[in-house]
């Protein structure tokens, strides 16, 4: 039983109303700290000590960036949580957002009285309609038991917490685009410094966490820092949900606690299909670097460990492929992603962004050259940490990871004019739809 | 301060200062693209990435604080890679057209491209291509030479205030354009030309006109207002090709008005007047100059001799150069022609009888506007009538000043106004006694305020005056009062300016004139006035009549200098074209032919126009600006100080001792050293003289006329370019719904206006919110707009509609 934190309501029918919510003692926390008035610093304590990070990919210790925010100095703050979920392999924010709202709610009030802050935004991506229906449903429900709204059980204390639909920009769940996005502008990722914590939301300071950091904050006052930070493993605390995704018999979410082995995570998702080896792993949404099999096989998901092995655990988003899979095409689709959600902003991602495509495209088209390869290397670098945002970054760091484990697969696509995977299989799997083409179609090998 | 290095040397700098400031004081060479030293720091376009020592990564110049003990390197290997690498980005998708590109050879990719860039691309795909717009008569687009660096974008919204240019589409399909399709009409909007690194946004009226380099510079003043913003001409083979902004951060910045920029293209125009003429039989004929000159002057004392002193009236442009101005002057006064006037829209000037009139300078410098804590504007639209006195307020604006304006109609600002009082009628004294008033009840122990008292006795403070008076009487804030081109213009110019320097007086703020033309400081630092003389001294003897006396009664001669048309420019454009075409001689000197000039006068001298002449500018601070002729005039077209040298020579004067206009410059500066100080009148008095005006009833209907931003002299009005923009009014009457339906109006009417006894004319109708109730908006100085009279109260019919 891993569902003890964000899904925590799931064994309930239904799992997202506000009574199954008071049934696993949510509010508890909430009704708590207004009542006994439980000094900020308490709670920012226990927050600090539960090791929860943040779970939108960077990992950033949640306590820290909530003490940024200096509560005592007057002046409008701004909570906002970042439900602006769309990292090709993530869909767990959805999950938490139509499973369990009021968790998320509750994280954010608890957010906003730890800083002082009056007002939140719960910035929903734009495709997710219904888990916004069901967010704002959620937020009707809250209102009315009096859980948010002006002088919230007669503590002075007040919160309003408002619903944002995004217009379907990748780059938008970078948290200072996804500020100016809110503000009403064009999703341009901000130059920092100034961080948000000083210079956020319209000029105020403003924190932004993940919708699963928001949902983990009431477990862990309700059940104490102690037993958050044991359920993982030390600097790791509590469960993650993985959204395991790819060639597995069980694609799905799994709450599973840090620090969790690859193979029991990826035995919970029935394990690679049938009669299939696995060949690679994405361990944490399409902008991390990918790790061959036997590297991935041996690996604890968390953060350190995952940083060691040479990539990141992201936002948990495992994204599994075997042995059929071709990785000149899924470079392919993963650049044109990037291609099309750069801003457009900056140089080295607007310009360098589009041409990783076009190389890795031409090579699936039969017309690269092995020089393609190094070009695509030696492009990738120069977009690497000279951008705004992290978007250029995400860009470069597949294509380089792709070409490091599985360089052999690119030079034999650009020596023989196709994919080294299907030459392998049978002619009635040769057609593949073209993924990483504007111009899509079918395209036959051999 | 903090102290770091920069390529292994030690500098200082303030704290918080960006590393590509100290770069620039230290002329070390960082590349960039989207800074500018004006506009905000986006740190997008990555160019100036530099090594800073334990920064894993690059950091933009641009956007990174110097810090205490800081190592930076701009020339390292890291920063050479970092520089080099966003140079290939941004060339894989320029067009690299440059041998067609109005850009090339003053293009900043160009410049950084030689030497940042490689000469041979490694991206071999195909380029991204955009869609042109068409953004109006100024601004040529070319948008696939775009690199994006958004200084356009920022332009719009941080110095013109308005969101006119932005960025639409993501990735490598974002495109700079207007998102509707429509043109940029911003004043200013000429700027973005000149801050686009690339040849994305060019000078449409350039456009394949000449090459960077062939052009020559010469450093100008540009002479539409009073600012006197610093500008280069490029010319040539002889001939003006484009007008760009100097940096001069005292007064323009490095910013320049549209219509300081293509006003040029009028110096081109076919009416270019290429030799003197003289009316023959009705016929112009071709002369020389001296048969001009002295056919001019023996017209002149012809009639002098016969009618007198007073029977020549001589109206002088406010944007004449200093010396044609001191020159005009004194040859004039030396035919014994008393009648001198560069005031040309102003019909009340009952103030002069009183006393010399005030120098009308700004009362403060422009950078002291921009730091200014309140500001009371006075019939003043500075966004048309000076676009960077606009800019400075917009700053003044953004600080927090409280900027409250009194206007006849409501105009759109681009920056925040604390009040905007806009009387019925366009009765602007009124809102002004009511301010005083409350001022007056505010701080009652002042007591030698106390005169004014009885001044006031039937005002009564509207709460929105009372709350203009409590931001202006603060106390310990500066204030700074101007009167606009509307005030004074208007039927009651002489007391709003009584009552200006009252409040000023009062609030112990600064008082200010925003005039008309380039150079009314120097008309009036010269003399060109009919009652004062070089440095503003009062002639006891020898007054002469004033610019709307001058027409109001038909005079037998008159004497237009420096392009003067009074058809546009008087107050009174009826009365103007009725005396001349009565008169019985008129001598025009003027680069321009053409127009009504042509039936009126009966001599057209051709002089320079302001590119063609050396000569001085006094701008509204008072500062006085010289300037090089940057082409010679067309034809046989002198510049005016040299036809006016002439003139002063065959009349006996001592005028040909000049061998350089500076001389005549340094003359009228040694006059001018030794005015004595100039004593007026205490205030007391001269209000006495506008107490019936204060008694007058403030019912009835008016006409409120206002000069258009392109159509202020004659230059202007032959800019073809300027004269295309969506700037350009409808020659409409514009009333508000409420007065409309009073007089059962609609839109889309037509309307009888007269004066009894003066005009009638008849007019379309325009129905505006923005003009508040019994007020007549009329623009002036339109094709077709000279039947129309001057301001003040007027009977309107509705016109039926059977002739539409």
């Amino acid at each position: 039983m891993d569902n003890i934190v964000c899904f925590r309501t799931h064994h309930l029918n239904p799992p997202w109303s506000l009574q199954s919510y008071l049934k696993v003692g949510g509010y508890s926390a909430w009704k708590r700290i207004l009542v006994d008035k439980v000094p900020r610093q308490t709670i920012l304590a226990s927050i600090k000590a539960s090791a929860l990070r943040g779970r939108g990919g960077a990992g950033f210790p949640t306590g820290v960036k909530w003490g940024f925010i200096k509560a005592e100095l007057p002046g409008q703050k701004y909570v906002v949580c970042n439900s602006d979920e769309g990292e090709p392999g993530t869909f767990k924010d959805r999950e938490i957002l139509l499973m369990n709202p009021h968790q998320v709610i509750e994280g954010m009030c608890i957010a906003a009285y730890v800083m002082s802050a009056t007002v939140g935004y719960n910035y929903i991506r734009g495709e997710f309609w219904e888990p916004y229906q069901r967010f704002e449903a959620a937020l009707e429900e809250a209102k009315k038991e009096g859980l948010l709204g002006n002088n919230i059980f007669g503590s002075g204390f007040d919160f309003h917490l408002h619903t944002h639909l995004g217009a379907g920009a990748y780059i938008c769940g970078e948290e200072t685009a996804l500020i100016e996005s809110l503000e009403g502008k064009k999703g341009f990722p901000r130059y920092k410094p100034p961080f948000p914590a000083t210079y956020g939301l319209y000029g105020k300071p403003t924190t932004v966490n993940n919708t699963e950091t928001f949902a983990c904050v009431p477990v862990i006052l309700e059940k104490g820092a102690e037993w958050f930070l044991k359920l993982g493993v030390p600097g790791n605390g509590g469960t993650k949900i993985f959204s395991i995704s790819g060639h597995v018999n069980k694609p799905g979410n799994y709450e599973a606690p840090l620090g969790i082995s690859f193979q029991e995570l990826l035995k919970k998702a029935g394990g690679v299909r049938q009669g299939h080896a696995l060949k690679a792993v994405i361990p944490g949404g399409s902008s991390v670097p990918v790790l061959p099999a036997e590297v991935a096989s041996t690996l604890n998901m968390d953060y350190e460990s995952l940083a060691k092995a040479g990539s990141l655990l992201g936002a948990g988003s495992i994204i599994v492929m075997d042995e059929t899979t071709c990785m000149v095409k899924v470079l392919a689709r993963i650049a044109h992603f990037y291609t099309q959600e750069s801003c457009g902003q900056c140089t080295p991602c607007r310009e360098g962004a589009g041409w990783l495509w076009r190389i890795v495209h031409r090579i699936t088209q039969g017309q690269g050259s092995l020089k393609d390869i190094e070009l695509l290397e030696d492009v990738a670098n120069k977009i690497m940490g000279r951008t705004i945002c992290a978007l250029g970054d995400a860009a470069a760091m597949p294509v380089l990871s792709f070409i490091q484990h599985f360089r052999e697969e690119f030079v034999y696509y650009v020596q023989h004019g196709k994919s080294v995977v299907y030459s392998q299989r049978t002619s009635r799997s040769r057609k593949f739809l073209d993924y990483s083409g504007e111009v899509g179609g079918f395209i036959s090998f051999g | 301060m903090v102290n770091f290095e920069i390529n292994d040397k030690q500098y200082s700098a303030p704290d918080g200062t960006l590393i590509i400031q100290v770069a620039d004081r230290e002329h070390i060479a960082i590349p960039r693209f989207c800074y500018h030293p004006k506009l905000s720091i986006v740190a997008s376009c990555r160019m100036c990435l530099v090594e800073v020592a334990k920064s894993p990564k690059p950091l933009p110049a641009c956007a990174t604080p110097v810090a205490e003990g800081m190592k930076i390197w701009t020339h390292s290997p890291c920063a050479c890679d970092a520089q080099k690498s966003v140079m290939e980005f941004l060339l894989i998708n320029h067009p690299l057209d440059c041998p067609i590109c109005d850009q090339g050879g003053e293009c900043e990719l160009q410049d950084q491209a030689l030497e940042y860039g490689k000469d041979v691309s490694r991206f071999t795909e195909g380029k991204r291509s955009v869609k042109d717009l068409d953004i109006g008569p100024l601004i040529k687009t070319d948008m696939t030479r775009c690199i994006h660096c958004t200084r356009c974008v920022r332009f719009g919204t941080e110095i013109a205030g308005m969101r006119e240019l932005g960025a639409t589409g993501r990735g490598e399909h974002m495109e700079i354009g207007t998102f509707l399709e429509q043109t940029v009409d911003s004043e200013v909007s000429g700027n973005v030309i000149d801050l686009c690194p690339v040849g994305a946004l060019t000078s449409k009226p350039f456009h394949h006109k000449g090459r960077a380099w062939e052009l020559q510079q010469v450093a100008s003043i540009a002479p539409h207002d009073c600012v006197g913003s610093h500008v280069y001409v490029h010319t040539l083979r002889g001939e003006v090709m484009r007008v760009v902004p100097r940096q001069e951060d005292s007064i323009n910045e490095v910013w320049i008005s549209d219509r300081d920029r293509f006003s040029y293209s009028g110096l081109k125009s076919p009416d270019r007047l290429l030799k003197p003429l003289i009316k023959k039989n009705n016929e112009w004929v071709e002369t020389d100059w001296d048969l001009a000159l002295q056919f001019t002057i023996k017209s002149l004392q012809a009639i002098l001799e016969k009618e007198g002193g007073r029977s020549v009236g001589a109206l002088v442009s406010p944007s004449a150069t200093l010396e044609e101005c001191y020159l005009a002057q004194k040859w004039l006064r030396g035919m014994g022609i008393s009648s001198i006037d560069h005031r040309l829209h102003r019909m009340d000037f009952s103030c002069d009888s009183g006393g010399p009139s005030p120098c009308p300078t700004f009362g403060l410098a422009l950078t002291e506007l921009e730091n200014a804590d309140t500001i009371l504007l006075i019939g003043s639209h500075p966004r048309t009538e000076q676009p960077l006195i606009n800019h400075r307020l917009a700053k003044a604006a953004r600080k927090g000043a409280q900027i409250i304006m009194v206007n006849p109609i409501q105009y759109d600002f681009n920056f925040k106004v604390a009040a905007e009082l806009t009387p019925s009628g366009g009765q602007l004294l009124h809102p002004l006694l009511g301010i005083m008033n409350a001022l007056l009840s505010q701080k009652n122990e002042r007591p030698h305020f106390a005169w004014l008292t009885p001044f006031l006795k039937n005002t009564v403070s509207t709460p929105e005056e009372k709350q203009v008076a409590e931001w202006l009487g603060r106390g310990n804030k500066k204030v700074a009062i101007f009167l606009g081109l509307q005030a004074q213009a208007h039927w009651h110019a002489s007391a709003l300016q009584l009552v200006a320097e009252a409040l000023a007086l009062f609030c112990q703020a600064s008082l200010g004139y925003l005039t008309e033309g380039a150079n009314s400081v120097g008309a009036w630092v010269s003399g060109v006035l009919p009652d004062q003389g070089p440095g503003g001294i009062s002639l006891s003897e020898g007054k002469g009549l004033n610019a709307h006396s001058m027409v109001k009664t038909p005079l037998p001669a008159y004497v237009l200098f420096g392009g003067v048309e009074p058809e546009f420019d008087l107050a009174n454009t009826v009365a103007a074209r009725r005396a001349l075409s009565e008169s019985a001689f008129v001598v025009a000197f003027s680069p321009f032919r053409g127009g009504m000039c042509e039936q009126y006068a009966k001599v057209m001298l051709p002089i320079a126009a302001y590119t063609e002449t050396e000569g001085t500018f006094i701008n509204g601070e008072g500062r006085w600006q010289s300037f090089n002729a940057a082409n010679p005039p067309p034809g046989e077209a002198r510049p005016g100080w040299e036809v006016l040298r002439a003139l002063t020579a065959l009349c006996g004067g001592p005028g040909s001792l000049y061998s350089r206009s500076e001389e005549v410059r340094d003359e009228l500066k040694h006059i001018v050293q030794n005015v004595p100080s100039v004593t007026l009148p205490s205030l007391e008095q001269r209000f006495r003289r506008i107490e019936p005006i204060l008694s007058e009833s403030k019912e009835g209907l008016r006409v409120v006329t206002e000069w258009p931003i392109y159509r202020v002299d004659s230059l202007v009005r032959r800019s073809k370019p300027l004269q295309d923009t969506a700037a350009s009014p409808l020659f409409r009457a514009r009333l508000n719904p409420k007065t409309a339906s009073l007089y059962s109006i609609k839109g889309e009417n037509k309307m009888r206006i007269r004066r009894e006894g003066e005009f009638e004319c008849i007019l379309p109708v325009a129905v505006d919110k923005k003009i508040p109730e019994n007020t007549v908006h009329i623009a002036s100085a339109l094709e077709g707009g000279g039947n129309m009279g001057q301001q003040g109260a007027v009977q309107v019919f509705l016109e039926s509609n059977k002739d539409a």
